[in-house]
């Protein structure tokens, strides 16, 4: 019985073995995980239609080696992200993780990324403080300091002189508020009051109403993009863009990916965010075209730039180590590495590992019928101010 | 102030439509329906899509959005629900449960995971302003909609033939039956109703909150539950008073105390469980 069991032990591990060796020699695996059912489906649709897109029009091969992407699906759930992780790096060889749909998700795999030296690239999530919970986090998203500052910037040198800022109760949205009252009342604005909504809390109203009977001059609005639509929406029922109060946030509000469901309300809302599907440049539109045609004419959204510039980032990082696929060499190439994204031009801090960008102001327009963010300012090359802060 | 308090009354008023249905089932059937909000989505779901696919003006969706739940209501009243009646309450939170948690990936499955919209047509859609006084047209038509339907229920419930017959069959079956009542019929028929109302909830619920979506089941379920609690749960008007008073605190807290106000229910619930466990607006013997 016994050596019948050992030689079935020898045989499997001989069949693993043979299997990983081949996994290894010539394909490099890319794990992408992102939450494809739940509430949060429509962040992991566009993430994989990004990604999917890089490969389609780049090839699936990079400095000899084959790329195979393996979507798995979160729901959002962090125990679930991570032991994904540790699936992708165990049983698929990954060689990098990529995706996380939300804050918890991006923290949830960063123990196993820097466990298994493997980069673990962050396209959607957007707190802060994610890149330094591992060595090996990479991020092609954005943060929410890194859009909710020049917003502040940008009210105060556009005669709005009080604010209320609304912001969803989480690390995004906490994020958001603290980086644009600061920067405001550094700047010599005032912040009339700061509400902290509920995340599962749909209900803008009595929030809203409190707003405008503070009557400022703006107010300065987070929420994850799903509940746009509803804020807007009571935004202007209430009365509120009538009373003259300018609505300005980050691009999460007027989500791309949204915008016609919100419909005319968004109209003039001002936003500052890293990514608009209006952006004029030569590479966007051949990213929205290609992006359109490929996906049944969804419009792409900053979900979907920051999983097509994910990829983009590993098969510029594979180039420069001709194909070496372990994590430190990948990492050390990712640092510092600059390219044109459909977004504007971008680079990773070498230091932070984080996404240098333009942040563009936008106001929500009317154009041939349909609704779109209409960059009007540009701040160039934005590096995280929360990170800034601390060197 | 004022505007407040409206606001306050109309979340009410559209807290009472989603759970009283609820309280059909489970204050007069004694059944602990936990799977309610799924049928409150469907509701939901059958206006947003009759708007949204096939061009229905939002009017014409709301008898279909009672309708196609109530249906679905007896469908799964004859064939499950029905083998539950006499079952322990532990069976029937299972069961219900297993009923949303099977809902859920179903909707998923067949509409998808986005929220799915309902457009108020410009009639509904605005505000009006009498004597400084604002108010959304919407939630106007919300009180008054939920307002015909808690008095045309509590009338069928208390004046008519049937629902003495309805009371009578919840309190002891067998003798209902010995007396000629029709009881299964009896009960297939307020179930229908319970779902309806449920429906018809959803559908004037979806712009409120922000669309429909297959989570919609659980994002409510508590909700429901509190305004059971502190309504208590035998009877109509105890539904309507304990969704007001939660509505109108509910808005009221958020507006005055931002900080706290997400919290004000659930410490209205703690209370009431502490002072009168029964329901504020029970009957004192709590049955």
């Amino acid at each position: 019985m016994i050596s019948r069991f050992s030689l079935l032990a020898a045989a499997l591990g001989a069949a693993l073995l043979a299997a990983s060796a081949r996994a290894d020699d010539n394909t490099v695996t890319i794990g992408m995980i992102l939450p494809m059912t739940g509430p949060q489906a429509s962040t992991g649709k566009q993430e994989r239609a990004g990604a999917e897109l890089y490969i389609q029009q780049h090839g699936d091969t990079v400095a000899g080696k084959k790329i195979a992407l393996v979507v798995k699906d979160d729901a959002s759930a962090a125990d679930v992200t991570k032991r994904l992780a540790e699936e992708l790096i165990g049983n698929d060889h990954a060689a990098v993780l990529m995706g996380f749909g939300l804050t918890p998700l991006a923290l949830a795999a960063a123990p196993v990324a820097t466990e298994a030296k493997v980069p673990e690239i962050v396209t959607a999530a957007a707190t802060a403080m994610i890149t330094e919970k591992s060595p090996y986090i990479v991020r092609t998203s954005f943060t929410l300091p890194q859009a909710s500052a020049p917003m502040a910037e940008w009210a105060l040198k556009n005669g709005i002189k009080k604010v209320v800022t609304i912001v969803a109760d989480y690390g995004p949205g906490v994020d958001a508020e603290k980086w644009f009252s600061d920067t405001f009342e550094k700047g010599g604005g005032t912040v009339a009051e700061k509400i902290r909504v509920p995340l599962k809390n749909p209900d803008f109203a009595p929030f809203l109403q409190r707003v405008k009977d503070d009557a400022p001059d703006a107010v300065f609005v987070f929420v994850p993009s799903g509940q746009g639509a509803v804020f807007m929406k009571e935004f202007v029922e209430r009365g509120l863009d009538k009373a003259g109060i300018k609505l300005i946030g980050t691009g999460d509000v007027t989500d791309d990916d949204l915008l016609a469901d919100i419909g005319d309300s968004a109209l003039g809302a001002v936003t500052a965010h890293h990514y608009s599907a209006d952006h004029d440049s030569p590479e966007n539109k051949a990213f929205v075209a290609a992006f359109e045609k490929a996906n049944n004419g969804m419009r792409p959204n900053f979900m979907a730039v920051g999983g097509y510039d994910g990829m983009a980032l590993v098969y510029q990082a594979l180039e420069k180590t001709k194909g070496d696929a372990s994590g430190d060499a990948l990492l050390a190439a990712m640092k510092g590495m600059s390219w044109m994204s459909p977004r504007g031009p971008v680079s990773i801090d070498p230091e932070t590992r984080e996404i240098v960008q333009n942040i563009y102001v936008r106001k929500v327009e009317k154009k041939d019928g349909a609704l779109y963010n209409v960059e009007f300012a540009t701040i160039p090359d934005v590096k995280d101010p929360y990170k800034a802060a601390k060197h | 102030m004022l505007t407040i308090l409206l606001d306050g009354v109309a979340y009410g008023m559209l807290l009472f439509v989603l759970a009283s249905g609820l309280s059909v089932t489970l204050g007069l059937m004694n059944f602990i329906n936990l799977a309610h909000g799924a049928f409150a989505m469907v509701g939901g779901y059958v206006t947003a899509l009759l708007m949204n696919r096939a061009g229905a003006p939002f009017l014409l969706t709301l008898p279909a959005a009672f309708l196609i739940p109530a249906i679905l209501g007896v469908a799964l009243e004859r064939t499950l629900y029905r083998r539950l009646y006499g079952a322990s309450p532990l069976d029937q939170v299972l069961f219900t449960i297993g009923l949303v948690l099977m809902a859920m990936p179903i909707a998923a499955y067949l509409i998808g995971d986005e929220p799915q919209q309902v457009h108020l047509p410009a009639w509904l859609s605005g505000r009006i302003e009498v004597h400084g006084v604002g108010i959304g047209v919407y939630r106007l038509f919300i009180i008054l909609v939920c307002g015909i339907i808690a008095a045309a229920l509590q009338t069928f419930l208390v004046k008519t033939r049937f629902g003495a017959q309805l009371r009578a069959a919840v309190d002891d079956a067998r003798v209902a039956q010995g007396l000629g009542i029709n009881v299964d019929r009896i009960f297939a028929v307020a179930f229908a109703v319970g779902s309806g109302l449920a429906g018809l909830g959803g559908a004037l619920a979806a712009d409120v909150v922000g669309g429909i979506d297959p989570s919609f089941p659980v994002k409510f379920l508590v909700t429901f539950l509190i305004v059971v609690t502190v309504g208590g749960s035998n009877g109509i008007m105890g539904a309507l008073f304990g969704s007001l008073l939660l509505g109108v605190l509910d808005v009221a807290g958020k507006y005055y105390v931002p900080s706290i106000g997400a919290f004000i229910i659930y410490a209205v619930m703690v209370v009431t469980l502490i002072v009168r466990p029964q329901g504020l607006f029970a009957r004192g013997d709590g049955r």
